[in-house]
């Protein structure tokens, strides 16, 4: 069970909500401050690339993103429904200036998101994809006796 | 927070001072913004990028593009930054190499390549 679930209209307008809760909820779990701005835009990113799959895709669902405060670590999956074909599916030359643009931005938010995190896995099937990503935290510190 | 953008000349330079947060849903502004000036026949642009709050790939992306198209008529783009946490993501992306990042708007608007 995620300690916080979200779930948006894949419109851009709501992405910055996301960025907001994601670090609220991160700050909370005990994520260092200085990581915050990390936390914030990694999943601003995230949520940035599920957008535009379920927009390009024409999916109506909503993007799903789960905050979970774990032991000694702190978690975030974005989740999209798009169907992800595997690269190389399209014949060459069957790819449009419109859609190679789009490529090229989603490949920038993952470059981005890997810059930044370090714990990332990055993974996508027929149902849709998943981006998890998880930052250490800092337990806070033990009451004096 | 929304993005603000203002814009005026100095010299021959046009610095877009921008505030406020970049991203998925105001970055096409931005664009906006650079096309607009590009196609009045402005090509050395300054972008002010000190009252930014947060930048991401789609803002990147914008900045890039704007780029091409100054560079298309033999122009410029700089940026001015001093905040670590926006000048870590043109790092990361490699981007340092591609923009001139600048410390205050008076030294991009003096600097010549």
């Amino acid at each position: 069970m995620a300690t916080v679930e979200l779930r948006f209209s894949a419109l851009p307008e709501h992405v910055r909500t996301a960025r907001l809760v994601a670090a609220a909820v991160a700050r909370r779990a005990g994520v260092e401050e200085a990581v915050l701005d990390e936390v914030r835009l990694a999943v601003g990113e995230a949520c940035t690339r599920a957008v535009g799959l379920h927009q390009s895709n024409g999916i109506s669902a909503p993007v799903r993103v789960l905050l979970t405060e774990e032991e000694k670590q702190f978690s975030i999956e974005v989740g999209d429904e798009a169907p992800h074909v595997a690269p190389g599916h399209k014949a060459p030359g069957a790819i449009g200036a419109a859609d190679e643009a789009e490529a090229e931005e989603d490949q920038m938010g993952l470059a981005v998101i890997s810059g930044l995190v370090d714990d990332v896995e990055v993974s996508a099937g027929e149902d849709g994809g998943l981006i998890r990503m998880c930052w250490p935290t800092t337990p806070p510190a033990a009451l004096p006796a | 927070m929304d993005l603000s953008l203002s814009t005026r000349t100095v010299g021959d330079r046009t610095v877009v001072e921008v505030g406020g947060e970049i991203d998925v849903y105001t970055a096409p502004k931005l664009r906006e913004q650079l096309v607009e000036l590009v196609n009045d026949g402005n090509f050395h642009l300054v972008v002010d990028m000190e009252g930014v709050d947060f930048l991401d790939s789609t803002g990147l992306g914008v900045l890039v593009g704007g780029l091409k198209r100054v560079r298309a008529h033999e122009g410029s783009l700089r940026l001015v930054c001093n905040q670590e946490r926006i000048l870590k993501i043109f790092r990361i992306t490699g981007l340092t190499k591609v923009f001139p990042i600048h410390t205050s708007v008076e030294e991009a608007v003096a600097a010549t390549d």
